[in-house]
């Protein structure tokens, strides 16, 4: 056999899994949702094709609001965990010790050994009337009564921050670990202030950093389930929510596959438009390396 | 006028003196290098002038006024950095501008200078370009124009060839005395290259375990070292060990270590009779044709080194293996390899000095 067979051989047999994996659990599926928000009901086991489960969609305002509503806290939570997470990714890049920055790193890590439900279930144990924080703020005399701190928007976006805070931080980490300390000197023996610098050569440089941890951290809130649902209770009025919901409570699947396209061509369209905005592509950030 | 004044500066790691009561002038308008062997705390002294360290104990003065209170984005002092640290995120022309903003000065002046200081430079129009579109030579001008359009009291520069090929460090050595004549600022050169010390200074410091060995002008540190240290470290030379057996005025009579008695000439004081010393000679003061008056060795060529004007003849006397420079190696050089010969060398050219505890 020829050595170029050989290599070619051994091609097909890397990329046949990754083929597989891509056609048949993402391209498939995409496209069988497509099909199926095409699909209109008009009786028992008859359909017409057509772009009626769109309209639908935009004449119930509850359905639009949702999904803008949905955009807009995921939207908080992303840069509240960009605030959050780059003292932290600037510490552990720039800060810590060599030797004690794989300890902090698997500190981060910690939390995702336990499952999306445990950790929601662990706030609601601290937050729910009965929790620890509510007696606490009773025992020091702060209220007279129990109080509920859970099913508010922002104990919300506090639990969804909390899940997605470390894939802000992996990313910034990553980048900011390349900063060559003598840009950061060059920076003040050239004049500038703190804030100079930091505007100037900081988030320029990590700008690729921030755009990845931006980008996922969003793509996760907007299609997260479990905390919302958990924290937020039944009223909480999560995208995702109502595609369960019109799936699994109403049957309505063809609804659900309308508000699925909806939900992916909305945040990847809000995605595009923060690439735009920063000047970034994916190339220069997700895929870096 | 000083433009730069250090007084006792000392600066301590942990249990290791990096700095050690190091007192400099650096006149106006001058070219004053450091020269010492890697970790002899030269960064850390131009790290404490530029403001990134705080010196223990000590005063930094920059034209006569004290420094040591002014945060590093204050002083008039900039610094190219060792791998030049030019911003990658801004093209040419903003790196240049960066200062300037930094200033508070007006747009059009930002350009009328950045424009100004990129033609001083030989640079003209490369102010759009990126940096990753320039070659090391031009980064490195880059950098020290981005440093000078701030016009500094005093430049520091820290190693900025050591990342360059030869050629180009030759080239950019000539090139950078005379941007400094240009600008006529004082400029604050680190070096572990003597080549480099000795060719662009005005003055340079011999460093050596956090201290100065020796300030002078390059002609002074090669032909007249004061200390073992520089003597060794300073340009190419011939270095045995030996002990002193009689002392007269400079003159001094010394033992070598498995050879023969030599008259040479004490480069300090304190040699006593009996001690311990190392003599250095170096290799061009030898002569392979007789010199009245001058110590003699005799031994065979042990091999020809050629290095077009540098070129060495090494000659085998005893054990000991002696340098002698041969500026024309080629059919008119007079030995070749086994040859029995003879090198002199007059006693004003053998240097001694104490023996050192280490090295």
């Amino acid at each position: 056999m020829k050595s170029s067979d050989a290599s070619r051989l051994t091609l097909i047999l890397l990329f046949t899994p990754f083929a597989l994996w891509i056609i048949l659990l993402i391209i498939l599926p995409q496209i069988g949702i497509g099909w199926l928000s095409l699909r209109e009901k008009i009786g028992p086991r008859e359909y017409t094709f057509g772009f009626g489960n769109y309209l639908d969609f935009f004449h119930e305002p509850i359905y639009w609001n949702t999904l803008l509503r949905t955009a807009w806290i995921s939207v908080l939570v992303t840069v509240l965990a960009l605030f959050i997470g780059f003292p932290v990714a600037w510490y552990i890049a720039r800060i810590a010790r060599r030797r004690s920055r794989a300890a902090l790193f698997l500190m981060c890590l910690i939390p995702l050994w336990v499952s999306d439900l445990v950790r929601a279930f662990g706030w609601i144990l601290l937050l729910r009337e009965t929790g620890l924080v509510s007696g606490a703020l009773q025992w020091i005399g702060f209220t007279s009564g129990p109080v509920e701190l859970l099913y508010n928007d922002i104990t919300v976006v506090i639990g969804m921050v909390y899940t997605v805070v470390l894939f802000m931080i992996v990313p910034l980490v990553s980048t900011l670990d390349g900063m060559d300390n003598a840009l950061l000197e060059a920076g003040y023996n050239l004049g500038g202030s703190r804030f100079t610098v930091f505007r100037r050569i900081v988030v320029p440089y990590a700008m690729p950093g921030i755009v990845a941890g931006c980008i996922i951290t969003f793509m996760l809130a907007a299609g997260s389930y479990l905390t919302p649902i958990l924290l937020g209770g039944k009223n909480s009025m999560w995208f995702t929510e109502q595609i369960y919901d019109q799936y699994v409570t109403r049957s309505n699947w063809e609804s659900g596959a309308t508000f699925g396209v909806l939900l992916l061509v909305f945040t990847s369209a809000v995605v595009w438009l923060g690439l735009r905005l920063t000047g970034q592509s994916l190339a220069s950030t997700v895929a870096k390396e | 006028m000083h433009d730069l004044e250090c007084v006792n500066l000392t600066r301590v790691f942990g249990r290791h003196t990096a700095v050690n009561d190091v007192s400099f002038t650096v006149p106006r308008g001058s070219f004053f290098s450091i020269l010492g062997p890697s970790g002899c705390g030269k960064t850390t002294l131009m790290r404490m002038i530029a403001g990134f360290e705080t010196p223990d104990k000590g005063d930094i003065r920059i034209k006569g006024a004290s420094v040591l209170q002014v945060p590093p984005n204050r002083r008039s002092v900039k610094m190219v950095f060792q791998h030049l640290a030019l911003f990658p995120m801004m093209n040419i022309g903003e790196n240049i501008a960066y200062g300037l903003k930094c200033r508070g000065e007006s747009r059009s002046e930002i350009a009328r200078k950045v424009a100004d200081v990129l033609a001083r430079i030989g640079l003209p129009g490369v102010a759009e370009k990126q940096v990753s579109q320039l070659s090391g030579g031009q980064k490195q001008r880059i950098a020290i124009a981005r440093c000078m359009v701030l016009d500094p009291d005093v430049l520091l520069l820290d190693e900025p060839l050591g990342a360059l090929d030869l050629k180009l460090r030759e080239q950019m050595k000539i090139e950078l005395k005379l941007l400094q004549h240009q600008f006529s600022t004082t400029f604050l050169y680190i070096t572990h290259d003597q080549s480099e010390a000795l060719v662009m200074s005005d003055n340079v410091a011999v460093m050596n375990a956090g201290r100065f060995e020796q300030i002078g002008t390059p002609k002074e540190l090669y032909n007249a070292p004061r200390t073992g240290f520089v003597a060794g470290f300073v340009g190419d030379t011939n270095r045995w060990a030996g002990k002193v057996i009689a002392i007269s005025g400079q003159s001094t009579r010394v033992a070598l270590e498995a050879g023969p008695e030599i008259t040479a000439t004490a480069g300090t004081a304190g040699l006593t009779p009996g001690s311990r010393a190392e003599v250095f000679i170096r290799p061009e003061t030898l002569s392979l044709s007789p010199v009245a008056g001058a110590n003699q060795f005799t031994g065979s060529v042990d091999s020809l080194l050629f290095n077009g004007a540098n070129s060495r003849i090494l000659l085998r006397s005893g054990e000991r293996l002696i340098e002698i420079a041969q500026g024309v190696m080629d059919a008119t050089t007079a030995v070749a390899r086994g040859d029995q010969v003879s090198a002199w060398v007059r006693p004003a050219h053998a240097l001694v000095f104490p023996a050192q505890m280490a090295g």
